[in-house]
């Protein structure tokens, strides 16, 4: 065996942890396993070493497994996580997977439950060695539009981007068409493919679309990849760090949104830019306080990662938001109501993770 | 002995969320909850906390708010500012409920 998984079992059980040791240890692929009876003693080895994939129980005194699985997921968002427990209450299902744990199983109670669970536990440890398609964080949506285009086919291509949907459609081997928002033709397709995450399914081929793209599938894809590789290079996302001007010109295209009156973002609690704010240092330390407090509090009520903070005044309405170190504050006009500003946050954040 | 290993290794209960309201005046007492009492109390508190703290970190920000949304995965939390105090309502969200209990 070339390369064998890791794979940390946590469970306050020492004869189950035994038992489910020895089942998992006998796996095809043959992961080295490790114990824990604890979600501390979890965390110290999860510290040490690298693991593949940790199995926890729910239900451990001190450290819950929903306390444990909060801090893996933020902590070690690689580490894929299994749930193995007696909890039978849908409650804590509908949480383990807020949480971003990858499964949720019941203790298996007969021997086809037990293989299946087998047959989830392999699957998951063997993902990264598996060929095809399972979605963009494998293969790049440039991959997948050229790999149909190659073999010409015809297929409807959605994709989902948080609460973005963008259409492909492609017929015998030429992009025909595509559709995102109010975009369409090569606007869109070029907008779709710099997404960097999401799901994507094939529909059925629309064989009648009406054609709104001319141009040949190879060149479309070559000046897709050119202008990828240029907003790459100067980080001009929606908030991106270009050198010079931090994330200046995305800043500035945010508070030409409609709705948005000025925009904030902070890379640290130091590093702050904003558009449409005179005094903005009062405000950044607000965000950068607002959200700690609510990611803590997120935490001890394990409730899941903090999505987004609205705040309605007569003034003045703003909505706060974290992804991947950076904090930002938008302020939004006081005609929209906070399920108006929750919605057009969520897009902008989407906007801004890809 | 196995009474005893069991009792050492006794776990505690999952912490369950719920839809409820409380309010709580400037000083941090809690007036009213509709919350049920296996709700753990310092985590009503620590609520009530955290949102009169962010409305009063926002007036001295020279942005008063009279309510906040917060949303996660599977619970909202809204508070309507109250003359230094909030009243606070819980939503879970996009949770399954069953009859078991853990």
């Amino acid at each position: 065996m070339e390369h064998r998984h890791k794979v940390l079992l946590v469970d306050d059980d020492p004869d189950l942890l035994e038992v489910y040791r020895e089942t998992i240890a006998a796996l095809p692929s043959q992961p080295e396993i490790e114990t824990a009876s604890s979600g501390a003693r979890a965390l110290a080895m999860l510290e040490k070493d690298n693991y593949r994939l940790i199995v926890s129980d729910l239900k451990m005194p001190r450290m819950d497994g929903l306390q444990l699985l909060s801090v893996v997921r933020r902590k070690y968002p690689e580490l894929r996580t299994v749930v193995l427990t007696s909890v039978v209450d849908e409650q804590f299902r509908s949480r383990v997977y807020a949480l971003g744990v990858d499964l949720y199983w019941h203790k298996p109670g007969s021997e086809q439950e037990m293989t299946q669970f087998l047959e989830c536990m392999e699957s998951l440890l063997g993902r990264e060695y598996e060929g095809g398609f399972r979605g963009v964080q494998s293969k790049s949506l440039v991959d997948l539009v050229q790999l149909e285009c190659i073999s010409q086919s015809s297929a409807l291509l959605r994709i989902t981007n948080g609460p973005l949907t963008g259409r492909i459609w492609i017929n015998t081997g030429e992009v025909v068409d595509a559709e995102v928002e109010e975009l369409r033709g090569e606007d869109a397709f070029r907008k779709i493919l710099r997404w960097k995450a999401g799901n994507f399914e094939f529909l059925p081929a629309e064989p009648h679309r009406p054609r709104t793209i001319f141009k040949s599938y190879n060149a479309l894809l070559l000046e897709t990849a050119q202008a990828i590789d240029e907003q790459n290079n100067h980080n001009t996302d929606i908030l991106g760090e270009a050198p010079g001007n931090n994330g200046a010109s995305g800043l500035t295209a945010l508070v030409q949104t409609d709705g948005v009156e000025f925009a904030l973002k902070m890379v640290a609690e130091t590093k702050v830019d904003s558009r449409g704010l005179e005094n903005p240092e009062k405000l950044a330390t607000w965000t950068h306080q607002a959200i700690n407090r609510f990611r803590t509090l997120g935490d001890s009520l394990q409730a899941g990662a903090l999505e987004q903070i609205t705040g309605i005044g007569l003034q003045r309405n703003v909505a706060v938001a974290s992804k991947g170190g950076t904090n930002l504050c938008v302020g939004w006009k006081n005609n929209l109501d906070a399920a108006e500003i929750r919605e057009r946050m969520k897009k902008i954040i989407t906007l801004w993770a890809s | 002995m196995g009474f005893l290993t069991s009792w050492f290794r006794s776990a505690k209960p999952l912490l369950k969320l719920h839809s409820g309201s409380f309010s709580m005046d400037r000083t941090g007492r809690i007036l009213a909850c509709t919350l049920p009492s296996s709700f753990p109390v310092d985590l009503v508190e620590a609520i009530g906390a955290s949102v009169t703290l962010t409305f009063a970190e926002a007036r001295a920000a020279h942005l008063p708010l009279d309510e906040l949304v917060i949303n996660y995965p599977v619970l909202k939390i809204t508070a309507r500012e109250m003359r230094g105090g909030a009243m606070v309502f819980l939503s879970t969200q996009n949770l399954s409920e069953s009859t078991h209990n853990p």
